[in-house]
């Protein structure tokens, strides 16, 4: 089954084409991170509306790339939620046009889960049940991942996300952004004991996660080094919070892993790609016995691919859309 | 005359919380609130509140990387972060005037990166860092609130 799948929440419009779930043949991805660059912290022309023109181009080169004519396609997959409204809208209306032009189905797809497949992907031993850590700028999620179809929130940030600290820290200490991985070079060589930062405690739910608490503790011991004109051991700093985000993050994951009975544990999003967390949760999968599965950095972003794979196991539980699918700003799993 | 403005100081985050729930009984459809403030001044904590305010039992987390988080309750809620913006042009990108058409309230984290959002009229409100747990929250409001 071919399945041209678009993804366009956030910052990236990417366009794939996958077969049967698991085998991406190709996956077009525009993003800005580049630009963000470029522009010194800022995103330009975010999400712009404009980037319908996109999709049409980005869906051509797909083709192209994996030697398909638009009459072998199975169906048309979109990501239509939770996301920048106007963004997810050129996605879902490409999607709807697209599969209405070629009189295939149209399969809606939560982003979410969608980068939880990104692990079926990369790994095609791996079947649910297991659990999932989804960490990214925008995410912090702890799923039971029951069924390719059927997963349940265990847990989640209650104000920043990981990957947000991780980019808000970089800036305090002026690295450029998207910050993550120069915050992940500089720690390589730190003390990671040197700087005492706090691991969030949240009340009620044991799974929750705070990171709001983390970043402005950074900000505050910037500031008071600043004020008493002392230097920064940055390497230092950087070794600390890596390791205070991770030492939230991984026992919590080992926990609930080990409260479900799973000995399966998948990891998704861009901070999976932060090198201490990786260690960290290796250690830590060792020791409990657990097999660990964390995609590679190409998969780990958002792209269209993952989409694809879960819209095949979602068009196999018989999920459908009508051109009257709209997009959602907000959605809970 | 000048624009009327409310000093508050806290001295937790549970009290600047207080505070934005309080302050959600005065808004109307329509009311925009701009927010100024450095990274870990309470914004998100103060928006908090008002979600809450608002009467939404919703989780109110930092809107920095979808740009804006809809919260429902009394009047909707449209939780703006400008923080990845680079000025006023990207509001459209972003639909700011459509968000302004659906009547709900609009408060706006890092409101400084787009100062064409505003005409005025917004409820302007600073958090300024006194020291690691204290917080100076301003409230200016327009002449029409007064
Ligand atoms: N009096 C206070 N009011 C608000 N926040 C406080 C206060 N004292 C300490 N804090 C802490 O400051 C941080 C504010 O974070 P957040 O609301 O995310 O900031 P912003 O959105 O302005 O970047 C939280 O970790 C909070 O616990
Ligand atoms: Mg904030």
């Amino acid at each position: 089954m071919l399945i041209l799948s678009v993804e366009s929440t956030c910052d990236e419009t990417a366009v794939a084409i996958t077969e049967n779930g698991r085998r991406a043949l190709t996956d077009q991805i525009f993003s800005q991170t580049g630009l963000h660059a470029v522009y010194g912290g800022v995103v330009p022309e975010i999400a712009s509306r404009s980037h319908v023109e996109l999709v049409s181009r980005l869906s051509e080169r797909a083709l192209e790339a994996a030697g398909v004519t638009k009459a072998q396609l199975d169906a048309v997959a979109v990501s239509y939620a939770p996301g920048l409204i106007g963004a997810v809208l050129v996605g879902v209306s490409f999607a709807k046009a697209a599969a209405y032009a070629l009189g295939i189905p149209l399969i809606p797809v939560h982003h979410i889960p969608g980068h939880i497949a990104a692990n079926y992907i990369a790994f095609p031993e791996l079947e649910p049940p297991f659990l999932c850590l989804a960490v990214s700028g925008g995410n912090t999620l702890l799923v039971d991942v029951r069924g390719y179809t059927d997963m349940a929130v265990m847990g989640a940030t209650r104000d920043d996300a990981a990957g947000e600290c991780f980019d808000k820290t970089a800036r305090v200490l002026g690295l450029p952004y998207p910050g993550g991985k120069y915050v992940d070079a500089l720690s390589q060589t730190g003390d990671d004991t040197k700087y005492a930062l706090p691991r969030a405690h949240v009340e009620g739910n044991p799974y929750d996660m705070s990171f709001s608490g983390l970043k402005t503790a950074v900000v505050n011991l910037v500031h008071h080094a600043e004020q008493k004109g002392e230097a920064l051991d940055r390497e230092s700093l950087c070794a600390s919070f890596s390791r205070a985000v991770s030492e939230t993050l991984v026992p919590r994951t080992m926990r609930l892993a080990k409260a479900l009975d799973y000995e399966k544990i998948a990891v998704a999003g861009g901070v999976a790609a932060n090198s201490r967390i990786r260690n960290d949760f290796k250690k830590a999968a060792e020791a409990a016995g657990a097999r660990l599965f964390i995609p590679p950095l190409s998969l780990c972003g958002d792209n269209a691919a993952m989409i694809g794979c879960q819209a095949y196991y979602e068009y196999l539980a018989g999920t459908r859309a009508g051109s009257d699918l709209d997009a959602y700003a907000n959605m809970e799993l | 005359m000048d624009k009327l403005t409310i000093e508050i100081k806290t001295h937790a985050p549970e009290e600047t919380e207080l505070t934005g729930e309080k302050l959600a009984a005065l808004f109307k459809p329509g009311t925009v609130v701009a927010l100024c403030g450095e990274l870990g001044a309470g914004k998100t904590v103060l928006v908090r509140g008002m979600a809450r305010g608002l009467g939404s039992g919703d989780r109110v987390t930092s809107p920095t990387f979808t740009i804006v988080n809809e919260y429902a309750g009394r009047l909707a809620l449209f939780h703006f972060d400008m923080y990845r913006l680079g000025g006023s042009d990207e509001l459209f990108d972003i639909g700011w005037e459509d968000y302004r058409a659906r009547g709900g309230v609009c408060v706006v984290e890092w409101s400084e990166n787009v100062p064409g959002a505003f005409d005025g009229s917004e409820l302007r409100i600073t958090i300024e860092k006194l020291s690691d747990t204290d917080r100076k929250i301003t409230v200016g409001t327009p002449q029409e609130a007064v």
